[in-house]
């Protein structure tokens, strides 16, 4: 029998989850004994080899291709966890959840001084490359767009709960995090 | 405008006495003449009355009737329940709106008028109805609509009322075309009485003897919640306090009720004669009847009935020539919030407060209006209240079944041949209820309105009565075609609309629990939805602060028990992919679609 | 008799004083009753509904219902808590509370008492209401996406300073917390030492350009849960 698997990805958020990820210190060593990574940024997989055990979801769903990556990790995941606050209720990215999009759009590209240079746009124009994912109306916290198992809250969630968490579930025993473990920061 | 704003709010306040403990008249005064209390308005309020700016806005911006932005010279406020519903109010507001050219919620180019939904005004037997400022409209057709907008375009302060309705409604001060449709009168009620009978023998007796005398009655409440009457007034007589008040809740508003109009309307001396019979029982001085926005067509000629009765010696100094007993009833206008019918919250609307209800305890018996004791009790209590000092205690006793004593009147409405007033005496069974009022094909009846529960023909055998099945009186019959869900959508987003907002469950539970049933009304529920919905239920009855907040989830959860195969046959298996049936790409990507001008080329 | 009244609390006998609240009992004899609205010196108010407890079976919230002989209060059960973490879990999603960001974090009552209650998620539907910010006043600021509606300010402005200067408007899902003027917070006669100020729970009324002064670690909520001051005094009655 071989290691269990883990995978991980990041959709709306900013990689801060995973380098807490990477913060474990040296038991990223002792992880690697129990795991073998599958698709994720840390091996650079990009593909799903096949089912895998555990999957970790840093980031909400701004975009279609959130969308389709979360699912294609609920497809393939049979634990999928929602690390962080982006992935549990949309996190800063949330912050336009009651902005029109057209105002969004508006705000980042548009040239006219008043609504603010979010970025060099000269020609005013908003970026419209058929392959680009259309934006979601809001950004969407996971759990509204597949069922996940368990929420790992914090900004990103100490490394220590990350790794209680897939302690516990790598050996079987029920996520019971301590006091100090959920924090929303 | 002949009248500055400046002038109007100090009139207005120096009429009241400078007094903010009548915010609620002041405000309505002001919205009445105006079309809104502004925000410049607010300020002068509260200048005249030396009070805060933000005590004059909670309170305008609470009740419905209300407004700091400008409203139409005529609003119109076309009845959203659904009883109206099912009699084609939609039809009707579509009449509106086109001949008026605007939506629901808009006010004409030209300021004159504004079109709005209400929840039950109270007309359920004579559907659809409305509201044309003061004046009521019935049995609404778009032809009716075309017709009434008409006038009104001509002339704002159009004569709408071609033919008055029957009895009182008639009467000079009232001339409304609403009908009583009284179908059944009983012996309680619906019966004579010489005005002054009920006080006479009362003031015989000493007021412990009255309090006795309506204890022996074995009355309870007639709102809904049931509690003994007498039990009430003699807390509220030993309840130490220099001033102790006699409130009446003319706040009629669980949808589906009725019969307090029609007592207003017909028995308006006996509800009055009960409330003095109270004041002299547990030694007050002052009555309020707080009449709910709505019935306001009938306020003129309820204030001449009291103007009648001062005349009479029935209210005022001495009355009836007893020396020492004066009492006296004023009329306090509510402005637009079902909450209002809770007694602590109706308090607080006296006070010229929000109608938010007060923590308990004190009770009211202890500490209520004006933090005197107060008794607060229904109009068909104090009508009851007066029966019974007239004929007696065993009599009354001698009426109905069991713990549950005298005649109910009952509001019945919806799918049935005759819809309207029935006094019936309690113990009737819902069987004996529905032929009656010759109702067929009956799939389901809400007893207590939308606070109280759905039955199914499993319990038409239950009879209405305290101990089994307990009415405010609001009686909705439903027959076999009317999707019972959309009866429950509908109840909860009235709930939505008339909580508080005061304590966190009611505030936030009941959104939650309407988003909910929506998502299964859409055909995206799963069963562990269900099971959501009544976890979330029992949070929100449980947890919340008064009355409204623990009933509140009873439309969908007594349709959940009762009705559970409607909902199960809505619900859609659960993604063997572990995906949320309720989330939609298509309607997410919408916006981004029309705004790139081209759909998504991913096969997402 | 008259000095004391003996009730039980989760089968603990505990003594209290005629006139406390079931809270004040409790707080006395070190038992700890999660709350929100409730604040030290300020008139209870009932509205949060955190501190529902079992009284004799019914529920009643601790902050406003009196102490009487012999009931029976039921505090820490498996269905209460479960009624208040439902109760938090509307508070988050009824809000927006980006405690990422939020100043008061680490310090806030309504994160607290969601860690207390082991919370890693509300299990509702987030909202993301508008609610608006009002950064007028040059010393302070209103986030409306914190408020909690708990009325704190409303009562320590009114109670302690004498002001007034919050009040609530509108009703239901749309009830927020307004100030006494027409236009804007610096409308008003507001100070920065004013009691309102401090009271507030969560990070909804700050102070400007003293946020994230403690560093991570050693804020008031980092390593103990809230109520632990109260559990403290546990045995000492």
């Amino acid at each position: 029998m071989g290691k269990p698997k883990l995978a991980t990805t990041s959709l709306c958020g900013c990689f801060g989850c995973h380098m807490s990820v990477l913060d474990i210190d040296d038991r990223i060593l002792k992880l690697i004994e129990l795991v073998d990574f599958d698709k994720s940024p840390i091996d650079d997989i990009k593909e799903f080899t096949g089912p895998v055990d555990i999957g970790l979801i840093e980031g909400g769903c701004c975009n279609e291709e959130n969308v389709h990556v979360l699912k294609d990790f609920r497809k393939n995941c049979k634990i999928l966890i929602s690390v962080g606050d982006c992935a549990i209720d949309g996190g800063i990215p949330a912050l336009r959840n009651n902005i029109p999009l057209k105002e969004c759009f508006d705000e980042a590209y548009s040239t006219d001084n008043r609504l603010g240079p979010a970025v060099l746009n000269p020609s005013g124009k908003v970026p419209n490359d058929p392959e680009l994912p259309l934006l979601l109306d809001r950004v969407y916290p996971c759990s509204e767009i597949v069922k996940i198992d368990y929420h790992l809250p914090g900004c990103p969630p100490p490394a220590d709960t990350i790794w209680e968490a897939m302690v516990a579930l790598l050996t079987d025993k029920p996520v019971a995090l301590p006091y100090e473990l959920i924090k929303y920061d | 405008m002949s009248e500055t704003l400046e002038s109007a709010v100090k009139a207005v306040c120096s009429e009241c006495g400078n007094d903010r403990e009548r915010m609620m008249d002041i405000v309505r005064a002001i919205q009445g003449k105006f079309g809104c209390v502004s925000s410049e308005a607010m300020d002068m309020i509260a200048k005249q009355l030396a009070t805060h700016r933000v005590e004059v806005e909670s309170v305008v911006s609470f009740y419905s009737f209300l407004s700091d932005r400008p409203k139409g010279k005529v609003v119109i406020r076309l009845c959203d329940d659904i009883i109206d519903e099912m009699a084609g109010s939609a039809d009707v507001a579509n009449a509106f709106a086109t001949e008026l050219g605007i939506g629901i919620g808009e006010t004409t180019a030209d300021g004159k008028i504004t079109l709005e939904h209400t929840p039950c005004i109270g007309m359920c037997d004579q559907v659809p109805a409305a509201m044309v400022n003061d004046v009521v409209v019935t049995n609404l057709t778009p032809a009716k609509v075309k017709d009434i907008v008409a006038k009104l375009k001509a002339d704002v302060d159009a004569d709408l009322v071609d033919a008055p309705g029957d009895g009182n409604n008639a009467n000079d001060l009232v001339k409304a075309m609403v009908q009583n449709n009284i179908q059944q009168s009983g012996d309680v009620i619906f019966a004579g009485m010489e005005p002054g009978a009920a006080i006479k023998k009362a003031l015989e007796m000493a007021p412990k003897d009255v309090i006795a005398e309506v204890t022996k009655s074995k009355l309870r409440g007639r709102g809904g919640a049931g509690f003994p009457t007498g039990l009430k007034w003699k807390f509220t007589s030993d309840a130490p306090g220099a001033e102790k008040f006699v409130l009446c809740n003319a706040d009629e508003g669980e949808p589906g009720t009725f019969k307090d109009r029609v007592i207003l309307t017909e028995q308006p001396d006996m509800m009055f004669e009960g409330m003095t019979v109270a004041g002299y029982a547990i030694d007050a001085s002052t009555g309020v009847v707080y009449l709910r926005a709505e019935y306001a067509y009938l306020r003129e000629y309820l204030e001449s009935v009291l103007a009648r009765r001062r005349s009479d010696g029935l209210l005022g100094k001495s009355v009836c020539g007893k020396d020492g007993f004066d009492f006296d009833i004023r009329i306090q206008m509510g402005a637009g919030a079902y909450i209002c019918g809770e007694e602590t919250a109706l308090i607080s609307s006296c006070e010229g407060l929000r109608g938010d209800p007060k923590n308990r305890p004190p009770f009211p018996a202890q500490e209520g209006y004006k933090a005197g004791p107060t008794t607060v009790n229904n109009v068909e209590t104090f009508c009851c209240c007066a029966r019974v000092m007239e004929k007696g205690a065993d009599w009354f006793a001698g009426i109905g079944d069991g713990q549950s004593v005298g005649t109910k009147l009952l509001s019945i409405s919806g799918d049935c041949g005759k819809p309207g007033i029935y006094e019936v005496p309690f113990g009737i069974t819902v069987d004996e209820m529905l032929k009656m009022c010759g109702a067929k094909d009956t799939a389901a009846v809400q007893v207590g309105g939308a606070s109280g529960q759905m039955i199914g023909k499993n319990d038409f055998g239950r009879k209405i009565c305290y101990d089994d099945l307990a009415t405010g009186g609001s009686i909705m019959i439903f027959n076999s075609k009317r999707d019972l869900l959309k009866v429950a959508e509908k109840f909860m987003e009235f709930f939505v609309d008339e909580s508080c907002g005061y304590c966190t469950p009611c505030r936030a539970g009941n959104v939650l629990l309407l988003n909910a049933l929506k998502t299964i009304l859409a055909g995206k529920g799963e069963a562990s939805d269900l099971e959501y919905i009544e976890t979330l239920g029992n949070t929100v009855i449980k947890a919340s602060r008064c009355g409204l907040g623990q009933t509140s989830p009873n439309p969908i959860l007594t349709t959940l028990k009762n009705f559970r195969p409607a909902y199960e046959a809505l619900l859609v298996a659960p993604s063997k992919d572990g995906y949320q049936v309720s989330f939609d790409i298509k309607a997410a990507v919408g916006d981004a679609a029309a705004i790139a001008g081209r759909d998504s080329v991913h096969a997402y | 008799m008259s000095d004391t009244i003996t009730l039980t609390i989760d089968g603990v006998e505990i003594q209290g004083k005629p006139g406390q609240t079931i809270m004040e009992a409790a707080d006395a004899a070190g038992i700890y009753i999660p709350r929100l609205c409730a604040m030290d010196g300020l008139v209870p108010h009932g509205s949060c509904r955190v501190c529902t407890v079992m009284v004799n079976g019914r529920p009643q919230s601790a902050c406003t219902q009196p102490i009487a002989p012999g009931i029976v209060v039921d505090n820490e059960t498996d269905e209460i808590n479960a009624i208040r973490r439902d109760i938090v879990d509307m508070l988050f999603v009824e809000g927006n509370h980006f405690c990422m960001f939020c100043e008061k974090s680490g310090n806030c009552e309504l994160q607290a008492v969601a860690y207390r209650l082991g919370i890693a998620a509300p299990r509702f539907p987030f909202q993301f209401p508008d609610c608006g910010i009002d950064a007028s006043h040059p010393d302070i600021f209103i986030d409306r996406d914190r408020c909690i509606l708990c009325g704190r300010c409303v009562r320590a402005s009114q109670d302690l300073d004498g002001k007034d200067v919050f009040g609530f408007v509108g009703r239901g899902s749309e009830k927020r917390i307004a100030v006494n003027s027409d236009a804007k917070l610096k409308d008003t006669n507001i100070d920065v030492t004013d009691k309102a100020v401090e009271a507030c729970p969560v990070g909804a009324l700050l102070k400007k350009r003293v946020g994230f002064a403690v560093p991570i670690g050693q804020r008031k909520y980092d390593h103990k849960p809230i109520g632990s001051d109260i559990e403290q005094n546990k045995g000492s009655l």
